[in-house]
C-alpha cells in the first residue's frame, strides 16, 4: 500500500543521505521523494510516498525516521484530510489530424501545452495521482515520446 | 579568548569531563596531537585505530562515560569503522574525532581522503562533519550530548586540518538544545497505570531484561520491582549484570545459549515485561513461537524498538529506571506468583545449567567457574566472541551492572582484549579479566604493546581449543562436521606475550587451572593465560537459529 508522508527536515548538509540511506538500509521502498525549501530557511519538506507491506512497516518507518537527529518531524497524510498534487511533463505527437482531439483531452484537465514544434508538443500537466494517470491514458493514443513526473508534494487542510 | 580548532576540541573535552581517550596520529590530526602534547588529559597510543574504538568503547560500558577516540583521515578513520558500528549496535556512548583533509580539497580524491560521514552514517547515532571553526564548539557539546542522552550511542565528528588551524574566539555553550531531539524519558502515565493493573492480573509473569537496565543504570530499582511482584528475571547478553545472578529470582540468560528454565518459563508465563531489551532474533528463535500465551508490557527508551518485531500490548517509552519506579509507586497490590514459583523451581530442577565433567582435559566452563571463585564474583569480565563468550555469559556469577562486557549486536571478534584495556583504565583497582578465543584475541593482539607501555595490567584467559570454535560447532551440528576452515594452528602464545614484555602462562592440566589464575592476578604486570581446553566442547543448551525456544538441544542426555 502507498502512503504518503511528509518530513520536516534540518536543512544541513547531507539530511537527504540520511533519510535516503535510511530507506536503503532497512529495505523500505520509495515510490516518489520531493524536496523543497520552506518558508524557513533553516527547515526543508521532503515529501515522501513510501510503500508498505502493512501498518507495522509503515510505523516503523515513522519511528525510524522520527530517529534521525535532523529531524523535526513526520506525518502521515494517511489519516489526515489533505491537498496534494503533482506534475507531469508530456511530449506527445501532435499531427495536424489530432491537434483538436488533445485539445478537448486537455480540457478536461489542469493541462495545457506549453511547447510545441514541428510534430511535437509538450503539455504540462497538474493534478492528483489518478487524474494524471487518466489523462496519461487518453494521452497515450496519440503517442507518447517522453514523460517526466515530479513525484507527489501534499499539504494538509486547515491549521 | 581566540583559539585554534585544535585548541577547542581540547578543551572541549575537558569541559565534558573527559579523563582518558584513545587514538593514534597521522597527517590530517597533526594539529591536534601538537595539542594532546600540551594537555594532561590522559591519551594512551594504542597499536590499531580499531583498538581504540574498543577501548573507548570498553572504558564507556564500564564507567557508563562517553569513551573518546582519535583517528587520522583515510586508514584512520576506516580502521575506526568496525569499533564504530559495534558501539551503534549496543548503544554505547563513545565521540569519535576524525580528522579530515583540508576543507578546500575535500571531493578531489585528495591524499588519505575517504567520505568519512558517508561511510559511517549508518553506524552513528549521527555524524558531523565541521567546516568551519566557528561551528566546533558547539558541534562537540551537541556531539557528547547525543551520545549520552536518549537511547545512547557513537558520534563521530570529522574536523578538516584547515579548521584545526583556524583561529576563532572560544565560547562554550552552557546550554544545548537540539529543537529536532527531545528523547522520553518519562511514561506515559495512563500506560503506566494499565501496566500496572496488567501486572496485578497474570499469573506467570517474568520480567525480560536487556542493555537498557545497565545504560539506564535501572539495577537497583529493577531489583526492587522484581521482589515487589515476586516475579522471575531473565535477561539478555546485554542485559547481564542488571540483576543479581545469586538471586532467588533469577532465571539467568535466555535465548539460544539461555537457560532451559529461562526458554521454559517464557513459553509458559502470561505476561512478559521487557525492560530496555529489543527482542533480537538470537533471543526470540523463532517469533511465532516466543511467548505465545502472554501479554507483552514494553518498556523502551527508543520508540522504534516497540512492536519492531513482536506484537506489544502496552507499549511505555521512556527511561527504564523512571519507569520502574514510576510503576512500583502504582502497585498498590501484588500478584500471588506462589504456584508460578514453585513451577519455576521445577524447571530449575528439570533443565539445570550443566556440563561434562569426566576426563581430564581441561572444560572451559570449569576455568570460568574457577575465574569466578578466584575473583569473588567482583572483576570486570569483559569477552572475545565465539563459545568463549557464551561460556563466560553461562559460567560466571555476576552480581553487579557493567561488570559483564561484550559485544553483543555485532558480535566483533577482537573486542574483548581492547575493551579490557579501556574498562582497566576506568577502574584501575579492579581486576579485569579478557575471556578469549584463540581465534579472536589474535585479531587485536598488538595491543599488549599498548598494555605494556601504559602499564595496563589486564589479564587474558585464552581457551584455546585450537578451533575457531563456535562456528565449528555449527559444522558439527549442521554441516556433517565439515570443519571448513575452522582448525587454527599456533602460535606460542606464551612467547608470543613475553615477546611484548607480557607474561605468559600455559595450562594443560586441569589442576593447575585455579593456580594459574591466582598467579596471573598476584603478577603486577599484563598476564596472558593459554588455557589449553577441550578441543570439540560445545556449548550447551542451543537452539537452533530460526527454532522455538523451547526447542534446546541438551548436549547431555
Ligand atoms: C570479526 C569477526 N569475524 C568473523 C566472525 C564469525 N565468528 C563468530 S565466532 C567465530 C569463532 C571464534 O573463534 P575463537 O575466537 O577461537 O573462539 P571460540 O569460539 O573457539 O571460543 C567466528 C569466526 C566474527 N564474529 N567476527
Ligand atoms: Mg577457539
Amino acid at each position: 500500500m502507498k502512503h504518503t508522508i511528509s518530513v520536516l527536515v534540518e536543512n544541513k548538509f547531507g539530511v537527504l543521505a540520511r533519510v535516503a540511506g535510511l530507506f536503503s538500509a532497512r529495505g523500505y521502498n520509495i515510490a516518489s521523494l520531493a524536496v523543497s525549501e520552506t518558508l524557513d530557511a533553516s527547515i526543508s519538506y521532503m515529501t515522501i510516498v513510501v510503500d508498505a507491506k502493512d501498518e507495522t512497516v509503515l510505523e516503523q518507518i515513522k519511528k525510524q525516521l522520527n530517529k534521525l537527529i535532523d529531524v523535526i518531524t513526520v506525518t502521515d497524510f494517511t489519516k489526515k484530510t489533505h491537498v496534494e498534487r503533482e506534475l507531469a511533463l508530456v511530449k506527445i505527437n501532435y499531427v495536424a489530424k489530432d491537434k483538436a482531439k488533445i485539445a478537448s483531452v486537455l480540457k478536461k484537465y489542469v493541462a495545457k501545452i506549453v511547447h510545441s514544434k514541428a510534430n511535437t508538443a509538450i503539455i504540462e500537466a497538474v493534478g492528483e495521482e489518478e487524474q494524471i494517470k487518466a489523462l496519461l491514458e487518453s494521452l497515450g493514443k496519440f503517442g507518447i515520446k517522453e514523460l517526466i513526473r515530479t513525484g507527489k508534494i501534499a499539504i494538509t487542510i486547515g491549521g | 579568548m581566540k583559539m585554534t580548532g585544535a585548541q577547542i576540541l581540547i578543551e572541549c573535552l575537558k569541559r565534558e569531563g573527559v579523563e582518558v581517550m584513545f587514538g593514534y596520529p597521522g597527517g590530517q590530526v597533526l594539529p591536534l596531537f601538537d595539542k594532546i602534547y600540551d594537555t594532561d588529559i590522559k591519551f594512551i597510543l594504542v597499536r590499531h585505530e580499531q583498538g581504540a574504538a574498543h577501548a573507548a568503547d570498553g572504558y564507556a560500558r564500564a564507567t557508563g562515560k562517553p569513551g573518546v577516540c582519535i583517528a587520522t583521515s583515510g586508514p584512520g578513520a576506516t580502521n575506526l569503522v568496525t569499533g564504530i558500528a559495534n558501539a551503534f549496535m549496543d548503544s554505547i556512548p563513545m565521540v569519535a574525532i576524525t580528522g579530515q583533509v583540508k576543507s578546500y580539497l575535500i571531493g578531489n580524491d585528495a591524499f588519505q581522503e575517504a567520505d568519512v560521514t558517508g561511510i559511517t552514517r549508518p553506524i552513528t547515532k549521527h555524524n558531523f562533519l565541521v567546516k568551519d571553526v566557528k561551528d566546533l564548539a558547539r558541534t562537540m557539546r551537541e556531539a557528547f550530548y547525543i551520545a549520552s542522552t536518549g537511547r545512547p550511542g557513537p558520534v563521530l565528528i570529522d574536523v578538516p586540518s584547515d579548521v584545526q588551524m583556524a583561529e576563532t574566539e572560544y565560547i562554550w555553550p552552557e546550554r544545548v538544545e537540539i529543537r529536532s531531539y527531545n528523547p522520553t524519558y518519562f511514561g506515559h502515565p495512563g500506560q503506566i497505570k494499565k501496566a500496572a493493573k496488567m501486572i496485578q492480573a497474570s499469573k506467570k509473569p517474568v520480567v525480560y531484561a536487556g542493555g537498557g537496565i545497565i545504560s539506564s543504570s535501572a539495577h537497583l530499582v529493577l531489583r526492587e520491582f522484581a521482589e515487589r511482584i515476586q516475579a522471575p528475571v531473565t535477561w539478555t547478553l546485554m542485559g547481564i549484570g542488571g540483576f543479581p545472578a545469586t538471586n532467588k529470582l533469577s532465571l539467568g540468560m535466555l535465548g539460544m545459549h539461555g537457560t532451559g528454565y529461562a526458554n521454559h518459563a517464557i513459553t509458559a508465563s502470561d505476561l512478559i515485561i521487557a525492560v530496555g531489551a529489543r527482542f533480537d532474533d538470537r533471543v526470540t528463535g523463532r517469533l511465532d513461537a516466543f511467548a505465545p500465551k502472554a501479554k507483552v508490557i514494553h518498556i523502551d527508551i527508543d520508540p522504534s524498538s516497540i512492536s519492531k518485531n513482536i506484537r506489544v500490548d502496552i507499549p511505555i517509552v521512556g527511561d527504564a529506571r523512571n519507569i520502574l519506579g514510576e510503576l512500583l509507586e502504582q502497585m498498590k497490590k501484588t500478584p500471588d506468583t506462589s504456584s508460578w514459583l514453585l513451577e519455576i523451581d521445577a524447571l530449575k530442577k528439570k533443565y539445570p545449567m550443566r556440563y561434562n565433567k569426566d576426563g581430564n582435559k581441561i572444560k572451559p566452563q570449569y576455568v570460568i567457574e574457577q575465574i569466578d571463585e578466584v575473583t569473588g564474583g567482583n572483576a570486570i569480565i569483559t569477552t572475545e566472541v565465539g563459545q568463549n563468550q557464551m561460556w563466560a555469559a553461562q559460567w560466571y556469577k555476576y552480581n553487579q551492572p557493567r561488570t559483564f562486557i561484550s559485544s553483543g549486536g555485532l558480535g566483533t571478534m577482537g573486542f574483548g582484549f581492547p575493551a579490557a584495556m579501556g574498562a582497566k583504565i576506568g577502574y584501575p583497582d579492579k581486576i579485569v579479566f579478557d575471556i578469549a578465543g584463540d581465534g579472536s584475541i589474535q585479531m587485536n593482539i598488538q595491543e599488549l604493546a599498548t598494555c605494556i607501555c601504559n602499564k595496563i595490567n589486564v589479564k587474558i584467559a585464552i581457551l584455546n581449543n585450537g578451533y575457531l570454535g563456535m562456528v565449528r560447532q555449527w559444522q558439527e551440528l549442521f554441516y556433517k562436521k565439515r570443519y571448513s576452515h575452522t582448525c587454527l594452528t599456533g602460535p606460542d602464545f606464551v612467547k608470543l606475550a613475553e615477546s611484548f614484555g607480557a607474561a605468559g602462562i600455559r595450562v594443560t592440566k586441569k589442576e593447575d587451572v585455579r593456580q594459574a589464575i591466582e598467579k596471573a592476578i598476584a603478577i603486577d604486570n599484563t598476564v596472558l593465560i593459554d588455557f589449553h581446553i577441550e578441543p570439540e566442547e560445545n556449548v550447551f543448551p542451543m537452539v537452533p537459529a530460526g527454532e522455538a525456544i523451547n526447542t534446546m538441544i541438551e548436549g547431555l542426555a
